[in-house]
């Protein structure tokens, strides 16, 4: 499998819900499809809201990680 | 003298059968068994969203901006209705006294309108609770009100203020924020509910 490029990073950590998933809604407004982004949150709802996100929207979440404290969603645009 | 066998006498199954036929017993555990699991990849197709923002009160505006803001968030067409209690929400925070006459004058002074300026239903003791809520909120990275309307607004969410309430409270377009729709009433409301939208009463 091809290296995924990163085109842009989400920081949304410190933030609660629902601003993780707006924020990221905010950025990838200006993304093109194929793109993939990094959001980097510590908001633990957010493992379930960026799934959710991703199956309304039709974003596929390709990587999920968890150091204990800081959540971090890879997510190639749809 | 001819002699007929009684059929056996039970009511009770006779009533069964009379309201719900007699169930078949093997085939509703089949269509249980078969129901299939959601499909994961599958787009879902969405409906819209309606909000009608009745309240004015802080804990339910932050509720009304909360799910306004996720629902476009999620690519979801997302309108909110603003009326009565709500509408107040939507006069600019700098408004002090709106209305023309004497009565809506005091119904502004008696609970200033703006989002900034919202009280808690319950809790309030004269701006203590909303203070502390404040606090709270920015200890935990939770986004005012404010922040999350104007996060709503970038994602097009649209806000239609309710003309009969406008009318009643003295309100003129000047007095709402900025990029708000035009007002419209209940058969609005009504037509959108009967199409494709969601609703949702806050």
């Amino acid at each position: 499998m091809a290296v995924l490029e990163i085109t842009q990073q989400i920081d949304a950590r410190g933030l609660s819900c629902p601003m993780p998933i707006v924020k990221t809604a905010q950025a990838v407004k200006v993304l093109p499809s194929g793109a993939a982004i990094e959001v980097l949150a510590t908001d633990a709802g957010s493992v379930k809201d960026m799934a959710a996100w991703c199956r309304t929207t039709g974003h596929t979440l390709v990587d999920q990680t968890s150091d204990g404290a800081v959540y971090r969603f890879v997510i190639v645009l749809k | 003298m001819t002699t007929e066998t009684l059929a056996p006498f039970d009511p009770l199954a006779d009533a069964i059968a009379a309201v719900d036929g007699w169930p078949e017993a093997v085939e509703p555990v089949r269509a249980l068994a078969a129901l299939p699991e959601p499909e994961p990849a599958a787009s879902v197709a969405t409906r819209d969203i309606l909000i009608i923002d009745y309240s004015g009160d802080l804990e339910k505006v932050w509720a009304t901006m909360i799910l306004a803001s996720t629902s476009a968030a999620m690519g979801v067409r997302t309108r909110v209705f603003v009326t009565f209690w709500g509408l107040q929400v939507f006069v600019k925070d700098s408004k002090r006294i709106t209305g023309e006459n004497w009565m809506q004058k005091m119904m502004s002074a008696m609970q200033r309108p703006g989002i900034s300026h919202r009280k808690l239903s319950k809790m309030n003791f004269f701006g203590m609770g909303p203070w502390m809520m404040g606090r709270l909120a920015k200890q935990y990275g939770v986004a005012s009100p404010k922040e999350l309307l104007e996060a709503a607004q970038m994602l097009g969410v649209e806000f239609i203020p309710c003309q009969m309430t406008m009318d009643m409270f003295g309100l003129k377009p000047e007095d709402m924020i900025e990029g708000m729709g035009e007002p419209a009433g209940a058969a609005t409301v009504i037509g959108l509910l009967i199409e494709n939208s969601t609703p949702l009463f806050i």
